[in-house]
């Protein structure tokens, strides 16, 4: 047990510690890393208490795909700059918004904490069996049978908020020349050539 | 406390057995890559070094430890120098959790293939901290390239995965190969050992998809800035990780330490050999494409890789799962 406890200690101070400098750090991409860190570190305590499963999930979800674009946008963006303007120049209207979204997740986690437990029919599965099979195998039988509809709420809104992000960049540009691969591909010389009589001083005239 | 430096010392005594012949399968690799490269094009490769040049890479390790680390003067220090760290270090964790027979495995976990996607994945850190410590241009275009190119295929190769989990129904590595015993799943998913390779090469950042360090345009790319050791690490880790998908590929399709058919002269070739056989075929086939492929376009691997790969990989798990399903023919697994 020494070691279990010397390793749920070392990745928990990880985690305090990298989540502390996630909100103190000054450099925007240096809170990023701490927050890639933060997120390593809480995947290593999921694997510790045996769900290993979604331990990897968050290394590969997480850390392997939303932290990167993360990272993408803060190092595009002249973060500092924009933090300057809001702190020194004219009052900004992000803040009241950030402060409304953060007390509400305050207020969520007192719920949470509060002990306000869930209703008990959704805890009790019919197909969920606390033996020794693997969390993987517990996760799939439980989560296409009980949990289809949340399963396939959570999957919708997604694909909403995907198509939501792809309609807000979109913008259909004219006069644009598109390479099409088939086209390139189906030419042939009697389709693409032609031979003309060019009378002399008249010259012939080329379609752009 | 005795029993834990004791388990501790067989652990290390393992990774080192485990370490230790990978780094020089990397320094071999990296000559039988130069050398394959070399005779396609008519030319001998390295051969001065050691008998047929074998040693041409511990020479340029030497090199490359001798010169001098050079840090430009605006670089972030710390990232700069984690980067390579970072890509190594991944790059040989990774091998942990490879099965080179039944019982020569380091760590045999349940979610073995999700363990090898994860530490794949985190792979790109090492490109993006590199290229944005550098502070310079061209390095930091290289790594947000490499970004979004290794984000895109890891997608199919997800899918990919998928497909040969759904043949199999575990996650575990040995489980994976022995479910080949029969029938290698390179046979029944071909379309997806092609595309998984491809993918590969695209992930691994190879020739034709080297966009991130293509010379021409961007100098380097991410690597533009790095010298001596550290550039040494960026590229030992870059080979381990060939290796390494090299290695997943064998797994997936290829049936791991399976031997080509069970019967009695073929199947007394050790397991072990026989992984390393089908990894040193695939990396082959790595060092052909290099040589005989032209790089491709940006947005042509762009769309090669969202457009192609990702639709077809999703139709051809849609046709596994019906096939599979029709003829009753899904994993029961052992619970």
């Amino acid at each position: 047990m020494l070691a279990h406890s010397v390793f749920f200690y070392f990745f928990s101070v990880i985690a305090i510690f990298s989540s502390l400098m996630v909100i103190t750090s000054r450099s925007t991409v240096n809170s990023v890393f701490f927050l890639i860190l933060d997120f390593i570190s809480v995947g290593c305590l999921f694997i510790m208490v045996g769900a290993e499963f979604l331990g990897m999930i968050i290394l590969i979800v997480y850390v392997g795909a939303v932290a990167v674009l993360f990272l993408f946008v803060v190092m595009m963006l002249n973060v500092a700059e924009q933090k300057q303007s809001w702190f020194i120049g004219k009052k900004s209207t992000h803040i009241p918004i950030g402060l409304i979204v953060s007390v509400l997740i305050l207020l969520e986690l007192l719920v949470v904490v509060g002990g306000w437990k869930y209703k008990d029919d959704l805890m009790s599965s019919s197909t969920l069996n606390l033996s020794d099979i693997s969390n993987t195998h517990q996760l799939g039988l439980v989560m296409y049978t009980d949990y289809i509809l949340y399963f396939q709420l959570a999957g919708v809104i997604l694909l909403l908020s995907m198509i939501g992000a792809i309609l807000l960049t979109f913008r259909q540009r004219k006069g644009v020349k598109k390479q099409s691969y088939f086209n390139q591909i189906s030419r042939n010389p009697a389709s693409s050539i032609e031979l003309r009589n060019v009378e002399s001083n008249k010259g012939v005239k080329i379609d752009d | 406390m005795m029993e834990y430096i004791q388990i501790l010392g067989s652990e290390v005594y393992k990774i080192l057995f485990l370490l230790v012949p990978i780094l020089v399968s990397v320094a071999m690799i990296v000559w039988l890559d130069r050398r394959v490269w070399g005779l396609v094009q008519k030319r001998k490769g390295p051969n001065v070094v050691g008998p047929f040049g074998l040693l041409q890479t511990l020479a340029d390790a030497l090199k490359y430890i001798f010169k001098e680390i050079i840090i430009p003067a605006s670089a972030n220090k710390t990232v700069f120098i984690l980067a390579p760290i970072v890509t190594m270090t991944l790059a040989l964790v990774a091998w942990a959790v490879i099965p080179m027979s039944e019982e020569l495995v380091l760590s045999d976990i349940n979610v073995g293939i999700l363990y090898l996607f994860a530490v794949s994945s985190l792979g790109v850190y090492g490109i993006i901290m590199g290229g944005w410590a550098s502070n310079s241009k061209y390095p930091f275009l290289g790594a947000i390239r490499s970004a979004a190119q290794m984000v895109s295929y890891e997608v199919s190769i997800g899918i990919i995965i998928i497909n040969v989990l759904l043949c199999v129904g575990s996650l575990n590595l040995k489980d994976i190969v022995l479910a080949q015993k029969e029938l290698w799943y390179v046979i029944p998913l071909f379309p997806m050992f092609v595309i998984f390779f491809i993918s590969a090469l695209a992930e691994t950042n190879r020739p034709p998809f080297d966009l991130p360090e293509a010379e021409a345009e961007l100098v380097a790319g991410y690597q533009t800035e790095y010298s001596g050791m550290m550039y040494a690490m960026f590229w030992l880790g870059e080979y381990a990780n060939i290796l390494l998908m090299c290695a997943i590929g064998s797994i997936l399709f290829l049936g791991g330490w399976l031997p080509i058919i069970d019967i009695y002269p073929i199947n007394i070739i050790p397991a072990p050999v026989w992984m390393i056989l089908k990894i040193l075929f695939l990396f082959f086939l790595f060092a052909l494409i290099k040589a005989i492929v032209p790089r491709y376009r940006y947005d042509q691997l762009m769309r090669l890789g969202w457009k192609i790969f990702l639709p077809f990989s999703l139709i051809y798990l849609v046709f596994t799962a019906s096939f599979l399903f029709y003829f009753d023919k899904l994993p029961k697994g052992n619970f």
